[in-house]
């Protein structure tokens, strides 16, 4: 270990020594790569974590920019994914953690698989589909984490021990139709950076022994309103995911293509019933016989036919942006992409 | 009469209920805790419970964004 890297984290009391010991042996699972993950993942690297896992199903876009700190402009020209691009930079920052991206998206298959051995979660989620597998997955293994959401200038989070606090299905009884995403309404980076704020200190004491919040917590960084409520009491003793008999909804898996029309997007996610490996670069060589608009960078696969613009991920996903309807997508990733 | 909603003044009308307040600051009831006197109350109840003068309510609203 380099001397010293850790020194003022150590003198911090909560902390000390022996906490920064603690922390150099724990697993950190952040689910998402977006604003709140780049973020997250950063101070957890720095703070220096033993172990980081990333998981992300997206690829960089320019307007990421302006709040998603791990990226590059040339990184967004590039397309690149966020895991990968993450993984690399997070590396460069600090040599001494373990750290791996995945480029892949959790779901109801592979949640339990990516998530049991960690020490902690980090919810860096834009949507409440996937928050609900987590809470699920979590639920199951009796592993703590913590819930964060951004939109505009408001931050709000919540640490989730299951069992013994509320989580998200005791709290939201279901799904929520959300009305307004970051794409629609906006958001500015002090936003972003509040809330992870929160959540690495969370993660951080849960880490070296100390004890997590039992509130719910709210701050408005441009209107300055803070509010907090202590949920403790809405633990509900028969929730169907964290109670004794547990059902756990959001794992009952379903078969065959799935569709996803991602909100505010004008983006439908299409992803194979079978996964497995696709290559790319046979792919591209089809699709060169349709159309010239292509670009293939090694991680992803671009092209462009009937205004439609194709993603496609070397596991079958694929992202179709310009297509709102789920059939029309279903038709388009039949016909180029095979069935 | 005036109410605290997340430690800000605001003036309402008087008999008006949590199920108002949230109309009015545009938020949906499913996605919401409320804290009227450090007392959570039932989202059930958001249309029969009143407001009455000097409450110190808090709102928190679950959001996707990330
Ligand atoms: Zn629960």
């Amino acid at each position: 270990m380099i001397a010293g890297r850790y020194a003022r984290q150590e003198r911090f009391a909560p902390i000390g020594k022996t906490g920064q010991c603690r922390l150099a042996a724990k697993h950190v699972v952040i689910v998402g790569a977006g604003a709140l993950g780049s973020a997250n993942a950063e101070m957890l690297v720095r703070a220096g974590i033993g172990k980081l896992t990333l998981i992300d199903r997206d690829y960089i876009e320019l307007s990421n920019l302006q709040r998603q700190q791990l990226y590059t402009e040339a990184d967004a020209k590039q397309n690149r994914t966020k895991a990968r691009t993450a993984e690399q930079r997070l590396q460069a920052i600090n040599p001494e953690v373990e750290i791996k991206g995945i480029v892949d998206e959790l779901d109801e298959e592979n949640g339990e698989k990516m998530l049991h051995d960690a020490d902690f979660v980090i919810d860096g989620t834009d949507n409440f589909q996937t928050r609900f597998v987590i809470n699920d997955v979590l639920a199951k293994h009796r592993k703590p984490w913590v819930y964060g959401g951004c939109l505009q200038s408001t931050a709000i989070a919540l640490s989730i021990i299951p069992g013994e606090t509320p989580c998200l299905q005791c709290l939201i009884d279901h799904l929520p139709q959300e009305g307004k995403t970051c794409d629609t309404v906006g958001i500015i980076s002090p936003a972003v950076q509040m809330t992870a704020a929160y959540q690495t200190s969370e993660c951080l004491k849960y880490l070296t022994g100390n004890g997590l919040s039992q509130e719910l917590v709210q701050v408005d960084i441009w209107g300055r309103t803070y509010s907090a409520i202590n949920v403790k009491k809405l633990l509900n003793p028969t929730c169907s995911s964290c109670s004794q008999s547990a059902t756990y909804p959001y794992l009952t898996k379903e078969k065959g293509m799935k569709t996803v029309l991602l909100c505010g997007r004008d983006t439908v996610q299409v992803r194979p019933g079978e996964k497995g490996s696709l290559s790319l670069s046979a792919l591209a060589k089809a699709v060169k016989t349709f159309t010239d608009k292509i670009n293939d960078n090694g991680e992803v696969l671009i092209f462009e036919v009937e205004a439609v613009r194709f993603v496609v991920f070397q596991d079958g996903r694929t992202l179709l942006h310009g297509v709102t309807n789920i059939n029309v997508a279903k038709q388009l990733y039949q016909r180029y992409i095979g069935a | 009469m005036q109410i605290h909603v997340n430690g800000r003044q605001m003036e309402v009308v008087k008999d008006s209920t949590i199920g108002d307040l949230l109309n009015r600051v545009n938020i949906q009831e499913k996605l919401v805790v409320v804290e009227q006197n450090q007392q959570i109350i039932n989202k059930a109840v958001y249309n029969q419970t009143t407001l009455t003068d000097g409450d110190v309510i808090e709102i928190v609203h679950f959001v996707g964004g990330g």
